[in-house]
């Protein structure tokens, strides 16, 4: 197999073999963005310049003689970050107009940590614009396109990421998740994707859509790779308040320990045929064999409120969304119109011409929910839904391990076949949403492929901080099946 | 019809933490445009807050000097709305659980201790500065003040005139400087207040329609503007009209308050909790630990002053007024063993000296040493007080010390009685008149007597010793 299809961890065994160089990985990925980026359209930002000098960096890391376990983990591996994760120096857009020329002027934690473990930055991604939305067709700059079938949408919002792992245009890729924006991408496009639990990675640096749901994530070609890049990016962050202080385990550590006697959970809630596309219901219940033959116990449970995981997300990531958003007023940085009459024009032309349309339609939402005489009927009632949801799942852990489900109820979606409907758009995120409002883990690995191609992602969800079960048992999952192996076939 | 006004504070005090409450820069006033700011206190995308947790001390020991509750879990709130010197689009404040809740201060009405009770105290970032002057044809943002740490301290609306709450500014102030959390600067800003202000018949128990003043940046313009103001709403209501719900700025030059309105849109902030910064729980610990280092406050202090020193009330209140000034005096009446002298000097002499100057008393070029360096003097009849005032001038403004004054100009006094009564001779025989009229009844001429017989000995004769020869000798 050619470099650019390697894993990480087998990328990572060359170069520390020394049987490759962090540039010849370097270039090889660079040849490969050259060949499908034009189709793919994963990244909005492509930095060879420094590719070429963060690999010069891990190469004379490398001769200087300690190459051996002491070695950063990511030494010479290049990797794809989204584009909104403050990177220093380069352009961080959010696929926005409105931060179109933005150059952060200091670097975000999760991409420092990557610097600190040696890896080689490729470019940033395509995403949903301010990670709004689930198909990345809310980019300003342009829809990416689903690997698999370069008519259809590649998740989102980190579809960019997802896309360029799932094409071999880098070994693996950050994502953020605020109500699935890993996950569904990750299932679209046939690849792993885990959103930790809320607080195990810094928030610092990743331009904020929704504060309490946000959180940054690998996207993978396996689990193995997932489980070294969350050793990079995890821990406590001092620059972030909720960044939790707990130990970081090494997630690699346990990963092939095997899930005989673990419990597994089926949310009846979740399983509903007439909810779910026939061959994604189909592969699931496949799946639910090979967990079983591999010794783990499944049983059904029940998350009774995940009826209102929509809506109470709705109206909490709106609220803070509103609020974040604030910043971008033209007065500072980014995009600021032209030929205002005053200070109140200036907002308005700059607010109304700097958003796309999605971003808007939940600024305004939000700043509904927010407004005086509508905050205890929305905003707090949606707190309070927010922690009934998250005592189902607190309930549900205290019978089973790690709970699964369909990543997402269809395979990926042809390009603009959502767009006019929000709230069908709204709805691919229906199995994922309830994870960022509970805070718990969740990970999406590839558990089959549709009658035309399409991959089939499975959700697996584990308790607060125990990403360590969650991984294991993708990762005996994965070992047991040969989904992770499969490609999409690009030229 | 007799009216009686109802009175709330809303007081902003700037902390005096090195750095800035979120962010690490510092928070010193008066440095270049912009010079003092990061990403995160200017809004970059992507940053987050850290809560300085000086600035919580700050509160803690606030709230437990002003007799308040402190919350064992508070948070914070984002309070949303656009400006050009906000740079998120909203401040970082606290709205359903502060830091502090109820508590009061006393402050001293007409000889009568009066409790003026506080809601709450809570933490919040202060704004940036648009600039508009000198720039043609557009604004610039200076964000150095972005950040730095706000208490705000709002009463209860209990105050009842001007000048209760020019007062009770004063007495926050004061507190405020004794614990060492705000210079209280007011001309600077570093100590600001809003008042909500109402009036009603007397008797009446239900609030009139208020009206909140802004800018009043010192002691002085908060009573003013506060009278001007009751006034304003008296006239309005007898005229029959109705006082209207506002935001009035006072005018200084003119002396009057004026309607912002058109400018003032009913604002709705949409307050709701700050996700990016988790509940502060303060525990009991933390709290004794700060009790631990609490200094004694004015009152304390002032009770302490009148018991042990035995002056007067009046005096001790005075004196309590700062801390270093009641250091001053402390130290100056143990120093000197004479609290009494020591108290009506600095009331006194030291006190008009420095407000001449307007200086504060840590800023006193007569150190306490040399204060009670002359009143030992005076105690143990050295020189006189009329002599006296005159060390003082010199000692003041210089480092010498009253006993080198005192033998440098020849001061010491005459307490020997021959010396005296020679004096008291001399006077006698030059003015038999009066001696006769004294003899006859106007004792009143023994001033006369005595002053002649000080002018005699240059100032420097013992008074008491001369006026008990006087009497001897003219009886
Ligand atoms: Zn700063």
């Amino acid at each position: 197999m050619e470099l650019h299809g390697l894993t990480l961890h087998k990328l990572r065994e060359l170069i520390i073999k020394k049987e490759i160089t962090a540039k010849d990985a370097a270039f090889a990925y660079t040849r490969r963005i050259g060949q499908v980026e034009p189709e793919v359209n994963a990244f909005l930002t492509l930095t060879p310049d420094k590719t070429i000098e963060m690999a010069d960096k891990a190469d004379k890391a490398l001769c200087g003689g300690q190459f051996d376990a002491g070695l950063p983990a990511l030494t010479g591996i290049p990797l794809a970050i989204k584009d909104n994760m403050c990177t220093k120096g380069i352009k961080t857009t959010c696929a926005s107009r409105m931060l179109e020329n933005f150059v952060p002027p200091y670097e975000s934690t999760a991409t420092a940590r990557l610097a600190a473990a040696g890896y080689v930055l490729l470019g940033k991604t395509n995403m949903d614009e301010f990670a709004m939305g689930s198909s990345t067709e809310n980019s300003a700059f342009g829809t990416t396109k689903n690997p698999w079938d370069l008519g259809r949408i590649p998740g989102g919002s980190s579809g960019g990421s997802a896309a360029a792992v799932a094409a071999d245009m880098c070994a693996a890729a950050l994502g953020s998740d605020t109500g699935g924006s890993i996950r569904q991408p990750a299932a679209c496009c046939g690849v792993v994707g885990l959103k930790p639990t809320y607080g195990r990675v810094s928030r610092y640096g990743l331009v904020a859509f929704a504060s309490s749901l946000d959180q940054i994530g690998p996207i993978t070609k396996d689990v193995e790779d997932c489980a070294i890049m969350m050793n990079a990016i995890g821990g406590h962050d001092p620059l972030d308040s909720t960044s939790a202080d707990v130990d970081l385990p090494d997630f690699t550590a346990n990963l092939k320990d095997g899930i005989k006697g673990l419990k597994v959970g089926m949310p009846k809630e979740y399983f509903v045929e007439d909810g779910i596309d026939k061959e994604v219901y189909g592969s699931l219940m496949e799946a639910v064999k090979t967990l079983k033959s591999l010794g783990a116990e499944v049983r059904e449970i029940t998350l009774p409120h995940s009826g209102y995981a929509i809506a109470t997300y709705y109206i909490l990531a709106t609220s803070e969304a509103s609020s974040n958003l604030a910043r971008y007023d033209g007065v500072k940085y980014g995009y600021r119109a032209t030929g205002h009459a005053d200070l109140l024009d200036m907002y308005k032309r700059t607010r109304s011409e700097g958003f796309g349309p999605e971003v808007k339609r939940r600024i305004m939402l939000g700043t509904y929910a927010l407004s005086s005489g509508y905050y205890e009927a929305y905003y707090k009632k949606a707190q309070q839904v927010r922690t009934l949801i998250k005592r189902d799942f607190d309930e549900a852990f205290k019978d089973v391990d790690i709970i699964i489900t369909p990543t997402s109820p269809t395979p990926a979606f042809r390009l603009g076949e959502k767009t006019a409907d929000p709230m069908q758009m709204y709805l691919s995120d229906i199995f994922t949403i309830s994870v960022n409002l509970a805070g718990i883990p969740g990970l999406s690995l590839p558990c089959g492929t549709t009658s035309n191609n399409l991959p089939v992602g499975m959700q697996i969800l584990g308790r607060h901080f125990d990403e360590e079960t969650v991984l294991r048992a993708a990762y005996a999952y994965e070992q047991a099946t040969d989904w992770h192996t499969r490609k999409p076939g690009l030229s | 019809m007799q009216y009686e006004p109802v009175i709330g504070l809303e007081v902003h005090a700037q902390l005096k933490t090195a750095s800035k409450i979120f962010c690490g820069c510092s928070t010193k006033f008066g440095r270049g445009p912009n010079s003092q700011t990061c990403q995160v206190c200017i809004g970059m995308p992507g940053v987050l807050p850290v809560l300085n947790k000086t600035a919580m001390d700050f509160i803690i020991k606030t709230g437990l000097a002003m007799n308040c509750t402190v919350a064992p879990y508070s948070r914070f709130a984002r309070k949303n709305y656009f400006y050009p010197d906000l740079p998120k689009g909203y401040q970082i404040s606290q709205y359903e659980l502060p830091v502090c809740q109820g508590g009061y201060v006393e402050i001293a009405i007409d000889g009568e201790t009066k409790r003026i009770g506080l809601t709450r105290i809570h933490l919040e970032e202060d704004a940036g500065k648009n600039l508009h002057e000198g720039i043609e044809g557009a604004s610039h943002v200076d964000l150095n003040r972005t950040g730095v740490p706000l208490m705000e301290i709002v009463s209860e609306p209990d105050i009842r005139s001007a000048s209760e709450a020019a007062e009770y500014m004063r007495k926050l102030r004061a507190i405020l400087r004794y614990i060492d959390v705000c210079d209280g600067n007011m001309e600077e800003g570093s100590l600001r207040c809003d008042a909500n202000v109402s009036v009603r018949p007397v008797g009446r128990k239900e609030f009139g329609t208020r009206a909140e003043l802004k800018n009043m940046n010192s002691f002085k313009n908060v009573q003013k503007a506060i009278e001007y103001e009751i006034k304003r709403q008296i006239a309005v209501i007898e005229d029959g009209g109705k006082v209207a719900q506002e935001t009035r700025l006072w005018d200084t030059s003119r002396g009057i308050t004026l309607s912002m309105r058109g400018k003032e849109e009913a604002h709705d902030y949409r307050y709701f909790p700050e996700p990016d910064l988790v509940p502060v729980e303060v525990s009991k610990e933390w709290q004794d630990g700060i009790r631990a280092t609490m200094p004694e406050l004015p009152d304390a202090k002032r009770e302490r002053f009148v018991r042990e020193y035995g002056i007067p009330d009046y005096d001790a209140m005075v004196l309590t007024e700062s801390r270093a000034l009641a250091d001053y005096y402390e130290s100056a009446a143990k120093l000197s063993g004479a609290p009494k002298q020591a108290s009506n000097w600095i009331m006194g002499d030291v006190l008009r000296e420095l407000k001449s100057a307007g200086a504060e008393a840590e800023q006193c070029p007569l150190e306490p040493e040399r204060l009670a360096g002359m009143i030992k003097l005076i105690e143990s009849g050295v020189i006189s007080g009329k002599i006296a005032k005159t060390v003082f001038e010199e000692i003041y403004g210089s480092k010498k010390t009253a006993d080198e004054v005192v033998k440098e100009k020849g001061l010491v006094q005459i307490t020997d009685e021959g010396e005296i009564a020679k004096a008291i001779d001399e006077v006698m025989a030059a003015n038999p008149q009066n001696v006769e009229q004294y003899r006859t009844g106007k004792v009143a001429l023994i001033g006369f007597f005595v002053g002649q017989v000080m002018k005699k000995t240059g100032g420097k004769a013992n008074p008491g010793v001369v006026n008990d020869l006087l009497r001897k000798k003219l009886a």
